[in-house]
């Protein structure tokens, strides 16, 4: 059979939460980096656990966009849709390319899951999917069929479906079988009939394919030409645990987590968990307010200490990261955004923390405000946050989404000996009848950090207003407003020790400015790449830091007619902008649980360069 | 050094700021008397406090402090413990701050049972607020938020404290020096997480909230000290004891009909008897009530959670060794692009 080369390709893997569709594509996700091809994911899963099965909202999706060229988006529409049910074809029937491939289980298109998905008639025979190529399998029954040796229940043998396609869809691309199966050895090594069936059905799926007569040709995707290098897939929630590892040990501070459980943020406590050899104590609280006081508790004694959540664990945490600001203690609160107000929903993306990251605490309380943009960039901006906490004795907030939390990306590993050092340096012992001013400040304006145990340094700190210098209870006017500028004070001069502002794709100067934050990062380049293609003056900086920002901003925006700001909340970096730039930016936003993608960037652009002319 | 500590070491040269005539600065002494007998260096101990009057208490003790948010000083502590083990910690709450806005926190560190001091002062009312009811009011007080008296059921502190599984639970006073002294040592030579209840009487909203229990007329018949391997007894001269019917106490004289052979026994490690001194609480008012105890309740040994963790790292650097960041970098799949 002819193998065809392409050039890239969108596939969604959806079925019922149940189906096991995220480790499906988990799975041809790892078989897809290891040869070598770029790629993004996107997992889209309900927040049930297990929703009701067969119906739209039960239904759970995967979708990877892989190619030989950079990839920098999950992708806006796909190219094969693999459907497991009825529900599954509805909900991301919308999203197909022309002539996309449908791989059904045409056991998932019963009557009573027609039903469940408010489908009249069956898709599968009205034609409605005539301009697509449908290629039905009874997946259920090929499965069972296969594993009939076994002893295994029904159940648990139709829990092997998964395999099955997955065989089906390694034989289309082309593939080895080799990763999956050294995955599915490690995962159910205890368990031989189970892993035996897995075995089957993958090799089933895959031999089926090799004998059906549906393909006419099979296809290829050629390694990506990225940087040469070593490299691994890697997701956002593993890349933020990664960095805190790094960052203890480049700081040479014990690593703190105190965390309590929240979607999409929870990963990194159970990472982190696991790293215990690395020193690492990880502290499953009460609560939200719990985690980040027990971490509080734990930055006064000296360690690295972080807390981690999402968007209303945050409002949960807002006293006490007031308390870190009154106490100039270094902390680091990760935020997995997620969309919301309230419950929201919990495993959409958002990017809707950004004006509560900022300013959501009573009084004056700035704090540095860091934005992760990919998953591996978590890494990077992760150790920066710690970096910025711990050598300007602050509470710092990263900012990453449960799109960057959950979706992979290649990435070309660092050595530890590349990572950057973390400074640190303890309060030296002093003599008992010298007094110690714990708010004496040095050049960068930051207080010793004097932990317990220190001989000479016993001092009394809390969330009183305290007296410059002293740090003792102060009521006094002029102290309290001098104190509430040093505060900012110091998280300005913050800017001296952080890079400039650099336009990551195009031109220095020309028509528009794309200028985003966090995860719209992949959608932004895309857009921009197709538009300088197509010969608009169009580039595209993205910030990590957006309190402060870099010194060179205000400029670099001065280079543009335009600056345009996409963003998925309903737009608050650029009202930051305004404010502090007096810039008449605009701004692009979509608010539907679901990342921007880079055809919406680019219509946009082009509207606002025809509207403007 | 260490044995040339006085009192007067742990003073700070700020001026404090309770109202003359605050249960506080009794507290406050006894804690500075135990001090420098416990035999630790000044450097080697925390106090945090949460808000509240009683939470003023780490500006007045020289050693490191902090002076937190409301209800959370249990929480803070909880982390700094686990990261600093050798450090001797002291929580210093009120019956708000501990019980009210930082209940949960104060019954999750007790079931985890870090090895730290928890001194509730409880005054039964709010102080710095001015003057509203707390979760340990009496039902029927009448305070700024209750014109028609609270309808609020009051907690009892050392049978919640038990009921979370408190290795030890202990009931003092700021206006008995001796006792207060003793059971502040008796928390610190404790293992594991330390509650003690003290009274204090907040003059000016509360004034006189325990004085039964204080009065020179009525505090022996009102109030009844507790000691491990001892019958409880109380009156002026040890006139009454307990006896246990079963599971219910009741109150004897001791003469004809009784001796002291009859008597409860204390004893500090049984949880079962514990419940039951604990949830002797009747209001004094009450016809045929019975004393209000004093003492260690109870006092019982289990792993403190700062062990159990560091245990864990141990092990895991034991079994697997020191952790690789290079390994843990390059996770279990990795492929080479050519140049």
């Amino acid at each position: 059979m002819e193998i065809k080369p392409i050039d890239h390709v969108v596939i969604k893997f959806a079925g019922d939460s149940g189906d096991g569709m995220q480790l499906t594509g988990g799975q041809f996700t790892n078989n897809t980096a290891l040869l070598g091809a770029d790629l993004q994911t996107f997992p889209d899963f309900p927040a049930e656990i297990r929703a009701p099965a067969g119906t739209l909202a039960g239904v759970s999706g995967f979708q990877l966009h892989f190619g030989s060229h950079k990839i920098f988006t999950p992708g806006d529409n796909c190219d094969v849709l693999v459907a497991m049910n009825a529900a599954a074809l509805k909900v991301n029937i919308k999203n197909l390319n022309p002539g996309a491939i449908i791989i059904v289980n045409t056991d998932g298109f019963d009557s009573k899951n027609l039903r469940l998905a408010h489908y009249e008639t069956n898709p599968l025979d009205d034609h409605s999917l005539d301009h697509f190529q449908v290629i039905r399998i009874d997946v259920t029954k090929m499965t069972r069929e296969a594993l009939k040796d076994l002893t295994l229940s029904t159940k648990e043998k139709d829990r092997c479906k998964n395999m099955f396609v997955l065989g089906f869809l390694y034989y289309m691309y082309n593939r080895q079988l080799d990763s999956t199966l050294r995955f599915l050895e490690q995962k159910f090594h205890k368990m031989p009939e189970v892993l035996e069936a897995n075995r089957i059905s993958l090799n089933t799926g895959y031999s089926f394919a090799d004998t059906t007569e549906v393909f006419t040709s099979r296809y290829t995707v050629e390694p990506a030409s990225l940087a040469p290098g070593v490299y691994r897939s890697i997701v956002g929630n593993e890349a933020v645990a990664m960095a805190l590892v790094a960052a203890s040990r480049r700081s040479g501070l014990p690593l703190f987590l105190g965390s309590y459980p929240i979607t999409p943020a929870s990963d990194i406590l159970h990472y982190l968990s696991k790293y215990k050899n690395f020193g690492v104590r990880t502290f499953q609280a009460e609560d939200e307010i719990a985690a980040i006081s027990a971490s509080i508790g734990a930055a006064f004694g000296g360690s690295l200490a972080v807390t981690t959540t999402s968007g209303p664990g945050m409002a949960l945490k807002a006293e006490a990261m007031g308390l870190a600001v009154m106490l100039e203690i270094p902390l680091l609160i990760c935020n997995i955004q997620r969309a919301g107000p309230s419950t929201g929903l919990p495993t959409k993306t958002e990017q809707a923390d950004l004006l509560q990251a900022l300013y959501g605490r009573n009084g004056e309380c700035p704090m540095p405000v860091i934005a992760a943009s990919t998953p591996s960039d978590a890494f990077h901006a992760t150790l920066e946050a710690a970096r910025i906490a711990v050598e300007h004795m602050t509470p710092v907030i990263l900012l990453s989404d449960g799109y960057i939390a959950n979706g992979a990306e290649p990435w070309r590993f660092p050595q530890e000996k590349d990572l950057p050092e973390i400074h640190t340096a303890f309060a030296p012992e002093q003599q008992e009848d010298t007094v110690f001013h714990p708010y004496e400040r040095n050049e960068k304006l930051v207080r010793p950090w004097a932990i317990p145990g220190t001989k000479g340094l016993e001092h009394r700190i809390g969330g009183l207003e305290k007296q410059a210098v002293t740090g003792n209870i102060s009521y006094d006017p002029d102290n309290h407003e001098h104190m509430v500028k040093m505060r900012e004070a110091r998280v300005e001069i913050i800017a001296d020790y952080i890079p400039e502002q650099a336009i990551a794709l195009g031109p220095e100067k020309g028509q528009v400015l794309l200028l985003g934050w966090g995860s719209t990062y992949g959608a932004m380049q895309g857009a921009t790449q197709q538009l300088l293609s197509e010969g608009y003056a169009v580039a595209h900086a993205h910030l990590r830091y957006i309190k402060p920002f870099p010194r060179n901003l205000g400029q670099l925006m001065q280079q543009f007619d335009h600056v345009m700001v996409p963003e998925i909340n309903n737009g608050q970096l650029v009202k930051v902008l305004r404010d502090k730039y007096m810039v008449p930016a605009v701004a692009f936003n979509k608010i539907k649980g679901v990342p921007i993608t880079s055809r919406e960037l680019v219509n946009a652009v082009i509207d606002l360069l025809a509207n403007k002319k | 050094m260490n044995d040339v500590l006085k009192a007067k070491d742990f003073q700070t040269d700020q001026e404090v700021r309770w109202c003359p005539g605050c249960g506080d600065y009794s507290i406050l002494k006894q804690v500075h008397t135990v001090l420098p007998q416990i035999g630790l260096k000044r450097e080697d101990i925390v106090v945090i406090s949460g808000i509240g009057c009683s939470s003023r208490f780490p500006y007045y003790t020289n050693t490191f402090g902090m002076h937190s948010i409301h209800g959370r000083a249990t929480a803070i502590a909880s982390g700094l413990k686990a990261t600093r083990p050798e450090l001797s910690v002291w929580i210093v709450t009120g019956d708000g701050d501990g019980l009210s806005i930082g209940g949960n926190h104060l019954i999750h560190l007790l079931r985890r049972n870090f090895n730290v001091q928890i001194l509730l002062f409880n005054n039964e009312i709010y102080g710095l607020t001015k003057g509203q009811y707390s979760p340990t009011s009496p039902l029927g007080k009448v305070a700024k938020s209750t014109p028609m008296g609270s309808i609020d059921h009051p907690f009892n502190p050392a049978a919640l404290a038990l009921g979370a599984d408190a290795t030890f639970v202990a009931r003092s006073m700021d206006r008995d020096p001796a006792h207060l002294q003793q059971m502040l040592l008796r928390s610190h030579q404790h293992v594991g997480a330390a509650f003690l209840e003290i009274y204090q009487n907040c003059n000016i909203f509360n004034d006189g909230a325990f004085e039964v229990f204080t009065d020179k007329g009525s505090k022996l018949t009102a109030g009844m000290y507790v000691q491990d391997g001892q019958p409880l007894v109380f009156g002026e001269n040890n006139e009454y004891g307990i006896r246990l019917d079963g599971f219910q106490p009741m109150a004897v004289q001791l003469g004809e009909e009784y001796s002291k052979d009859d008597l409860w026994i204390h004893d500090e490690k049984n949880i079962f008897k514990a419940q039951i001194l604990t949830r002797i609480f009747d209001e004094q008012s009450m016809e045929g009530h019975l004393p209000r105890p004093f003492g260690v309740f109870y006092a019982a040994e289990r792993a403190t959670y700062e062990d159990m963790l560091n245990a864990q790292v141990e092990q895991a650097i034991a079994s697997r060794g020191v952790g690789n960041l290079d390994l843990l970098l390059r996770g279990s799949e990795t492929w080479e692009i050519e140049a």
